[in-house]
C-alpha cells in the first residue's frame, strides 16, 4: 500500500494530488457550501464581484459562485460512469478476443480501425445529430469511443497471460473457460490496466467537458463547468469571473489528474510521460 | 525521465512471424494502405448514413420544421427521394459524393435559400479551416523541434524541467479552456485582440490577422505540448548514442552535431507523431472554431448539429474522416521511407 503513495514524494505528484483533491472537494462538497441554489436569481444580471456575491452574477442574475460549486459533480460522475461502461464492454470483448481468438479477433480489430478513423468529438457530434441531446447519449457515446481501445489493450495483455503456465494448468484441470478468464487471467492483467484506466478517465473528462461546451451534452439550466463557460462567454467583458471561475476549476481537475498520473508513472519505474493524456 | 520512444503501432507484436512474411515492394505497400483507407472511409460513410438518414422522417422533419403535416411530409419525401430503399439512397448519395456533390442542406431547404447545395455552402469554410490548420502546422513543426531539442540538450536540468512541466500542464487542458483563458487575457484584461473572428463572406482570413492570432495560439498550445515531448524523447536517445559521442570527440562543432546529425536521426521516429498530432488537430479545430466563432468547417459542423441538418452533418463528417484517414496513410508511408529499420514492413 505504501508503494502506491510514493508519487507524493515528487513535487509534481504533490501539486497534482492537491489540485485534484481541490477539484473533487469543490465538485462534491461544494453544493453543501453554496450560499444559493444554482438556478435562483439573486440580484441584478451580470453584476461584478461584490460582498454578497463573491464572483458576481450571470446573465440571468444567478450567483456565479453557487453555480461553480454545483457544476463540478456532473462532469466527474458522467466521466466516471462512461469509463466504467467502456471498461465493462472492453474487458469482456478483449478477454474473449485474446483468449479465444477465432472470429472475434479480426472483427474487433476492424472495429477499432473504423473507430480510430473518426475524431472522437466528431463521433459524438454525429451521434447527437442522430439521437438528439441527452445525458444518456453523452455517456454512452463517450463509452463507445473508449471501448474499442480498451478492448484492444485487454486483448494484448490477455494474449500474453493466456500462454502462462498457470493458465495451462487450469486448462489441464478441466476448468471452464469462464472460470479461467475470471480466476486466472483477470487478476493477472488488472495491474497493467490500472494506469490505462486513469488515462481513459482523463480523456472522458476532457471529451465530456468539450461536449458540454459545444452544447451537445448537458443542457441549460445545468450549471456544468463546460456549459457555463460556453453560455457566459457572450458576457465575458461584463463579468469575466463567470468564465474564469469554471475555467480554473476545469484546469484544476484535468491538470491535477495529469500531473498525478505522470508522477505515478515515474515512481512506478516506467515512464508514461510520452503517452499520457491522449 | 522519459527516454522511451513512443511505441510504433504497426510494429509486429511477434517479430518472428513478421520476418517470415515475404516482401512485396513499395508499390504494393502503398496500394494496400490506400485500399484499406478507402474501405474504411466507405464503412464510415455507410455507418453515418445509416445513423443519420435511415429514418426518412429525419430529413423531412428538418426541412418542414413546424409546418410538417403528414401530407407535406409525403410530398417532401417523394421530392427528395426519401421514400426509396436505404441502399438505393446510399448508392445515389455515394455517386454524388464521389463527384463532390453532397446534395442539399436540409436546413437551407427549410429556409428557402436560393442555393441550398452543400458543396456551395462548405467551400469557403473549408478554405478558412485549411488556412487555420495550415498556419498551425507550419508553426508547430519548427517550434516543437526547437523546444524539443532545447529540452533534450539540457536533459533533466532546469530548461528541460521547465519545458516538461509546462507541456504536462498544457496537454491536460481542453482547447475551449485555453481559448477562453486567452480571451480573458488578451480581450478582457488587455483589450488588444478581438474575442471573435469575424470574416465577412467572401473575405480572406489573412485580411484579419489580429483575429487569427488567438485561434492559432490555442491550437498551437494544445498540440505543441505533445509534439515537444516526443521530439525530446527521440532526441535524448540519439544524443546518447555512440556516433554522436564520436562526433563530439572528433571536435565537430556542437551546433553541427546537434542540428545536422542529431536532429536528422532523432526526428525520423517523430514523423508519425507529427501526423498523429495533426490528426488530433482536426478534433481541436472543431472546438477552437466554436470558441472563436471562426467561420470554418468546424463552426459549420457544430451549427449543423445543433440545427439537426442531417445531410450537412453527413457531408462534413465524411470530408473530415477522409482528411483524418489521408493524414494517417501519408504518415505511415513517410515513416516507412524515412526510417530504414522499418522497411522490412514493405
Amino acid at each position: 500500500m505504501k508503494e502506491r503513495f510514493k508519487f507524493l514524494r515528487l513535487a509534481s505528484g504533490k501539486i497534482g494530488f492537491g489540485l485534484f483533491l481541490f477539484a473533487i472537494f469543490v465538485a462534491f462538497v461544494g453544493p453543501l457550501l453554496a450560499p444559493h441554489s444554482p438556478n435562483e436569481s439573486v440580484g441584478l444580471p451580470l453584476a461584478g464581484p461584490s460582498g454578497g456575491d463573491l464572483l458576481g452574477t450571470d446573465d440571468l442574475g444567478r450567483d456565479v459562485l453557487s453555480r461553480v460549486l454545483h457544476g463540478g459533480s456532473s462532469v466527474v460522475l458522467l466521466a466516471f460512469i462512461a469509463t466504467v461502461i467502456a471498461y465493462a464492454v472492453g474487458l469482456l470483448v478483449g478477454l474473449i478476443a485474446g483468449y479465444r481468438r477465432g472470429l472475434t479477433d479480426p472483427v474487433l480489430m476492424r472495429g477499432v480501425d473504423v473507430m480510430l478513423s473518426l475524431p472522437p468529438l466528431l463521433f459524438l457530434l454525429v451521434l447527437v445529430t442522430a439521437t438528439g441531446t441527452s445525458t444518456a447519449t453523452l455517456v454512452i457515446g463517450v463509452a463507445i469511443v473508449q471501448a474499442p481501445g480498451i478492448a484492444r489493450l485487454v486483448r494484448t495483455v490477455t494474449l500474453e497471460a493466456s500462454v502462462r503456465g498457470y493458465v495451462e494448468a487450469a486448462i489441464a484441470r478441466g476448468e471452464k473457460t469462464s472460470a479461467i478468464l475470471r480466476r486466472e487471467i483477470l487478476p493477472n492483467i488488472v495491474p497493467s490496466l490500472l494506469a490505462d484506466a486513469g488515462l481513459r478517465f482523463t480523456f472522458s473528462v476532457l471529451l465530456i467537458a468539450a461536449a458540454n461546451f459545444l452544447a451537445i451534452g448537458l443542457q441549460p439550466p445545468s450549471s456544468d463547468w463546460g456549459l457555463m463557460i460556453s453560455l457566459n462567454r457572450k458576457y465575458i467583458s461584463l463579468n469575466p469571473w463567470s468564465v474564469a471561475a469554471p475555467a480554473i476549476m476545469i484546469i484544476c481537475l484535468t491538470v491535477g489528474i495529469n500531473l498525478m498520473g505522470d508522477a505515478i508513472g515515474r515512481t512506478m519505474g516506467r515512464s508514461r510521460a510520452a503517452g499520457w493524456s491522449r | 525521465m522519459a527516454t522511451e520512444v513512443p511505441t510504433l503501432p504497426w510494429l509486429p507484436a511477434d517479430p518472428e512471424q513478421e520476418l517470415t512474411r515475404r516482401s512485396h515492394g513499395a508499390l504494393w505497400f502503398v496500394a494496400r494502405r490506400v485500399l484499406a483507407g478507402v474501405v474504411t472511409l466507405i464503412v464510415v460513410s455507410l455507418l453515418t448514413f445509416a445513423a443519420l438518414q435511415i429514418l426518412p422522417g429525419n430529413v423531412a422533419s428538418v426541412v418542414l420544421g413546424r409546418s410538417a403535416t403528414p401530407q407535406a411530409t409525403k410530398e417532401i419525401e417523394a421530392k427528395l427521394n426519401l421514400d426509396k430503399p436505404f441502399f438505393e439512397r446510399y448508392g445515389e448519395w455515394f455517386k454524388g459524393a464521389v463527384h463532390g456533390d453532397f446534395g442539399d442542406s436540409s436546413l437551407a431547404l427549410a429556409q428557402g435559400a436560393s442555393n441550398p447545395t452543400i458543396s456551395s455552402r462548405i467551400g469557403e469554410p473549408l478554405v478558412n479551416t485549411l488556412i487555420l490548420a495550415g498556419l498551425v502546422v507550419v508553426l508547430l513543426i519548427p517550434l516543437s523541434i526547437l523546444f524539443g531539442v532545447i529540452a533534450a540538450k539540457a536533459a533533466d536540468r532546469l530548461p528541460d524541467q521547465a519545458i516538461s512541466v509546462s507541456t504536462l500542464i498544457f496537454t491536460a487542458m481542453p482547447e475551449f479552456v485555453i481559448g477562453s483563458v486567452l480571451v480573458l487575457l488578451f480581450f478582457t484584461a488587455l483589450g488588444v485582440l478581438p474575442p471573435n473572428t469575424i470574416i465577412p463572406p467572401g473575405g480572406n482570413p489573412f485580411e484579419h490577422p489580429d483575429a487569427l492570432i488567438m485561434p492559432v495560439l490555442t491550437l498551437l498550445l494544445t498540440s505543441l505540448a505533445w509534439t515537444t515531448r516526443l521530439v525530446r524523447a527521440g532526441m535524448v536517445d540519439v544524443l546518447r548514442s555512440d556516433f554522436i559521442r564520436y562526433e563530439r570527440l572528433n571536435g565537430i562543432p556542437e551546433r553541427r552535431v546537434i542540428w545536422r546529425d542529431g536532429v536528422r536521426n532523432g526526428l525520423a521516429p517523430s514523423v508519425q507523431v507529427f501526423a498523429l498530432s495533426i490528426q488530433y488537430l482536426i478534433g481541436g479545430v472543431i472546438v477552437t472554431e466554436a470558441v472563436f466563432t471562426y467561420p470554418g468547417i468546424g463552426s459549420l459542423l457544430v451549427s449543423a448539429v445543433l440545427g439537426r441538418d442531417v445531410t450537412e452533418v453527413q457531408a462534413i463528417t465524411v470530408i473530415v474522416a477522409a482528411a483524418y484517414i489521408t493524414i494517417n496513410i501519408i504518415a505511415d508511408l513517410l515513416v516507412v521511407f524515412l526510417v530504414p529499420k522499418l522497411r522490412t514492413e514493405l
